[in-house]
């Protein structure tokens, strides 16, 4: 039989973007080791509100590690302690009796808090806006298989596809950068014959956005790879350097 | 009296849609701007019908609950996407695609929307493939197909196993490619509480801001709801935490007929629930079947570790019923067998609620590598959520609550029985009768979004009067909205004791033991008192925390428990009236003594299509039939021996 174990959590409770914010504190006796890190915090919720108090707000909807709602960032890790895993797919059998977890919103400018730990992150949407598609309209597509793809651009492109813009890389950067997010859509399409053509306009629109955005450099700490639960490369923000310097420089 | 014109083109099979394509009404590019189209949902339907609306030129408002559009629950689907190209050379065709669903649902849907559907799954296909979509590939730089159910053709297209996620993807792209240039207005966080109706027709929607709690009127010349599926009701299933049937049960509250409500598939192959605390189900591939073998000790209350029970003291149940299918048997009856055993107190782990999948034999014979290589990523799913390794013990797993064939009831065009008012995607009951083939659920979403409505929706348009505003101080608007606000404030003021979640966890416990994998006269009875008392307790002894005008998950969530509830009594009504089983509908009355389905086409061949009455506060629904004519392909009783 499972056991339950007694954690001693402090969590980020801001009543709106514009209030200020504080860490409330709460030990809750009856964690199970199978529980999910968000179906812990649905029983902190159940309590509080059986106490009459209001719950903690969070993001939250597949509870499968594809959606990107969740972005929790635990004892300073986005998404917590588990290497290629999102914070809903996280156990507590990855945690002991007794221990001390705190839990903030992912801190970033670009990402305003809209209550306690949940952000407003749609600047990801307007990057994508800027230029992350390609232009093509439904209905004038050619046969699928007119253009034969190797299989190496096929799977590396699939690599960078797999984000699931959850934002964790903006929270773990020292400098709040969306460059990863942002060069993995870049260099997804740019592995493709489909996305090429537009590949310049797209560079040169997107990081722009990006900036505009408010999200800082990249200083190459690496930081985003290392949380990022999909595991994408920062190959891809050095791919998406060349490919804007060339952009630019080619007018 | 509501008639039930299915409004199917005549004509042979093969070009009633290229005849009604002919026929139907289109509105010119430059007037085109002068129509403003609601699409509410953004997964692979909604996103789809969105992107290639605003293309066309018309004025399109996506609204989605989520932060995002990219967020929709489509974006898990793992498995593939079908299309009749025939590349392996396999012998498929559209005629082959069709037949198969038609037969996978256990004919009970229509021929002409089955037929569409494999007739433009070809360009789902090359859509796709445009966009960007990483398709799976050969070393030859073609397309790559796989195997699914209920199909003897290789027909699956797939990127790894997050096809849905990337086909999303494509479709939030070129959404987002729309919003830039301004052909679609794009409110996330908001959720549509009401469809507004004046003269009859779909004219707007009330939404609620999720962050602000604001009450929004929206005014358009259509409404399209392509807002999912309804299996939260169960509490326990594969959907989404936010997944619901608010936008749709709001919109049959005001006339909009739903469709087979009692058709729910339930997949075998699950993680199994480890306890009260449980907020979802995890499934895990069918394909393990292939190798596994499924069983539960042969005496109640074994608790032995499964790799202490000798061989002759596993019960290995499908292989010794279904010695010709064995493991393989179909998803309906693989779960109902499960439920069985369990129900007969052999069921494994500590709630008693799960049977082993185990891969003993299969590493013996083939080696470990070997079944690593084939389900590598699956065990390792299953070892991070379950807590233990299927390489060295069996897995535990169960039946869980996937997908919705039914929905509301839509014409040939996608349009409910409200002109203006249209249903995409799951959402609707259309395409996949009793049970839907996997594979099937991501090509009906992309098909009805970009390349059904975009036809139909015009063929509508062009006889409402370009530039119609009946402004949004109208009454109609007044009234919805007032609606709206009243169903929050009477929920925030019950101030009870019960939390929403806890109520919630009873309903779907109920709907699942009464109206999940096996029915009853008698249970479903129960089911519908038992769910009318919770009803009641939940409007007197909820409690809802925290205010309106803010950020309120827990508001969201109590809106949505009060639909599912009348939901789950109207799912009751229509198990109960349909006196056969067919598909994943299987009334324990209506069984051969070998436990397999009959299906009674003399009484029962028909859509079910319910309609709201509210009389004096007591709901009452009318059963609508729409006899389903079977003039192509011939109706047969479903085998696996």
């Amino acid at each position: 039989m499972s056991t339950n174990m007694t954690i001693h959590l402090r969590y980020w409770r801001q009543s709106g973007p514009t209030a200020k914010g504080y860490f409330e504190d709460r030990t809750l006796s009856t964690v199970n080791e199978h529980m999910s890190f968000l179906e812990m915090l649905d029983v902190l919720n159940e309590e509080l509100q059986l106490e009459g108090k209001d719950p903690v707000e969070f993001d939250y909807d597949c509870r499968e590690g594809i959606c990107g709602s969740c972005n929790l960032v635990i004892n300073g890790q986005a998404h917590g302690p588990k290497k290629g895993t999102a914070c809903c797919q996280l156990h507590m059998r990855n945690y002991s009796d007794g221990d001390h977890i705190t839990i903030e919103p992912p801190r970033a400018s670009a990402f305003p808090v809209i209550k306690d730990l949940v952000v407003d992150r749609s600047a990801f949407d307007r990057i994508i806006e800027a230029g992350g598609y390609v232009s093509v309209k439904t209905g004038s597509a050619q046969e699928a298989n007119a253009r034969p793809i190797p299989k190496n651009d096929a799977d590396l492109a699939f690599d960078y596809a797999a984000c699931i813009g959850c934002g964790a890389c903006v929270a773990a950067c020292p400098n709040a950068s969306a460059s990863l997010f942002t060069s993995a859509k870049i260099s997804h399409l740019s592995h493709l014959p489909q996305g090429d053509v537009e590949r310049s306009n797209r560079v040169v629109a997107m990081v722009e956005q990006m900036e505009e955005e408010g999200f800082g450099d990249c200083s190459n700490f690496g930081e985003c790879e290392a949380v990022c639960p999909k595991e994408i490369s920062i190959a891809a923000i050095a791919d998406m350097r060349r490919d804007y310097a060339r952009a630019v420089l080619q007018g | 009296m509501i008639s039930l014109d299915a409004k199917i083109p005549e004509g042979p099979l093969e070009q009633k849609w290229s005849r009604h394509k002919k026929d139907m009404k289109l509105v010119a590019p430059n007037n085109r701007r002068k129509y403003e189209v609601i699409i509410v949902g953004t997964g692979l339907a909604g996103g789809a019908a969105a992107a290639s609306m605003a293309e066309m030129g018309y004025k399109v408002k996506s609204f989605c609950i989520q932060d995002s559009a990219r967020r929709a629950h489509s974006i898990a689907a793992q498995g593939g996407i079908n299309a009749a190209k025939n590349y392996p050379n396999d012998g498929d065709s559209v005629w082959r695609l069709f037949y198969d669903t038609i037969k996978g649902g256990d004919y009970r849907s229509r021929e002409a929307n089955v037929y569409r559907l494999a007739e433009v799954s070809n360009s789902i296909i090359d859509q796709a493939v445009a966009q960007g979509v990483p398709f799976a590939r050969e070393y030859s730089g073609l397309l790559a197909n796989r195997s699914f159910g209920g199909a003897q053709v290789s027909r699956t297209f797939y990127a790894r196993g997050q096809t849905g996620q990337q086909l999303l993807l494509g479709a939030y792209q070129a959404m987002m490619r729309q919003v830039e240039l301004g052909g679609i207005e794009y409110f996330t966080r908001h959720e549509m509480l009401e469809v507004v109706i004046i003269d009859g027709k779909a004219r707007g929607v009330i939404t609620r801001d999720l962050v602000t709690g604001e009450i929004c009127r929206h005014e358009a010349d259509a409404v399209i709801l392509a807002t999912g599926g309804y299996g939260n009701v169960f509490y326990l299933s594969t959907n989404a935490k936010n997944s619901n049937v608010t936008a749709a049960w709001r919109a049959h509250k005001k006339g909009a007929l739903f469709a087979n409500p009692s058709f729910v598939q339930v997949h075998p192959t699950c993680i199994p629930v480890s306890g009260d605390y449980q907020s979802k189900l995890t499934l895990m591939s069918e394909s393990l079947r292939n190798d596994g073998r499924v069983w539960v000790p042969r005496t109640k209350g074994d608790n032995r570790h499964p790799n202490d029970i000798p061989e002759d003291e596993r019960f290995y149940y499908l292989e010794e019923k279904y010695p010709s299918f064995g493991n393989l048997v179909p998803r309906d009856v693989a779960s109902r067998n499960a439920k069985v055993v369990c129900d007969q107190g052999l069921g494994v782990g500590e709630t008693g609620l799960a049977v082993y999948l185990d891969f003993r034999d299969a590493i013996a014979r083939d080696g470990k590598d070997v079944i690593a290589a084939k389900y590598g990523n699956l065990f390792d799913m299953y070892a991070n959520i379950a807590g233990e390794d299927p390489y060295s013990q069996p897995m535990r797993i169960f039946p869980a609550v996937h997908y919705t064939m039914g929905g509301l009831w839509v014409d040939y065009n996608l349009m409910t029985n409200i002109p203006g008012l249209f249903a995409a995607g799951e959402a609707n009951f259309s395409d996949h009768g009793a049970n839907r083939l996997g594979a099937s659920a991501l090509m009906q979403g992309l098909s009805d979004g970009y390349f059904v409505l975009p036809s139909t929706i015009g063929n509508y348009l062009a006889d409402v009067k370009p530039g119609t505003r009946y402004g949004t101080d109208h009454e109609a608007f007044e009234t919805a909205a007032k609606q709206a606000q009243d169903s929050i404030d009477r929920l925030l003021n019950i101030n009870g004791k019960r939390t929403i979640i806890d109520f919630h966890r009873t309903l779907g416990r109920i709907v699942w033991d009464k109206i999940g994998i096996s029915r009853t006269k008698e249970g479903l009875e129960e089911a519908i008192a038992d769910i009318r008392s919770l009803r009641d307790e939940f409007w007197t002894n909820v409690y809802v925390p925290g205010e309106k005008n803010n950020y309120n998950k827990y508001l969201e969530f109590a809106g949505r428990v009060a639909d599912f509830f009348e939901l789950a009594e109207l799912m009751a009504m229509d198990a109960l009236d349909r006196e056969e089983s067919c598909g994943c509908h299987l009334r324990e009355e209506f069984q051969t003594e070998e436990g397999e389905a009959i299906r009674n086409d003399e009484e029962f061949n028909y859509v079910s299509a319910w309609e709201f009455k509210d009389r004096n506060g007591v709901l009452e629904e009318e059963l609508h039939k729409e006899v389903l004519n079977f003039e192509f392909v011939e109706l047969k009783q479903r085998s696996y021996k």
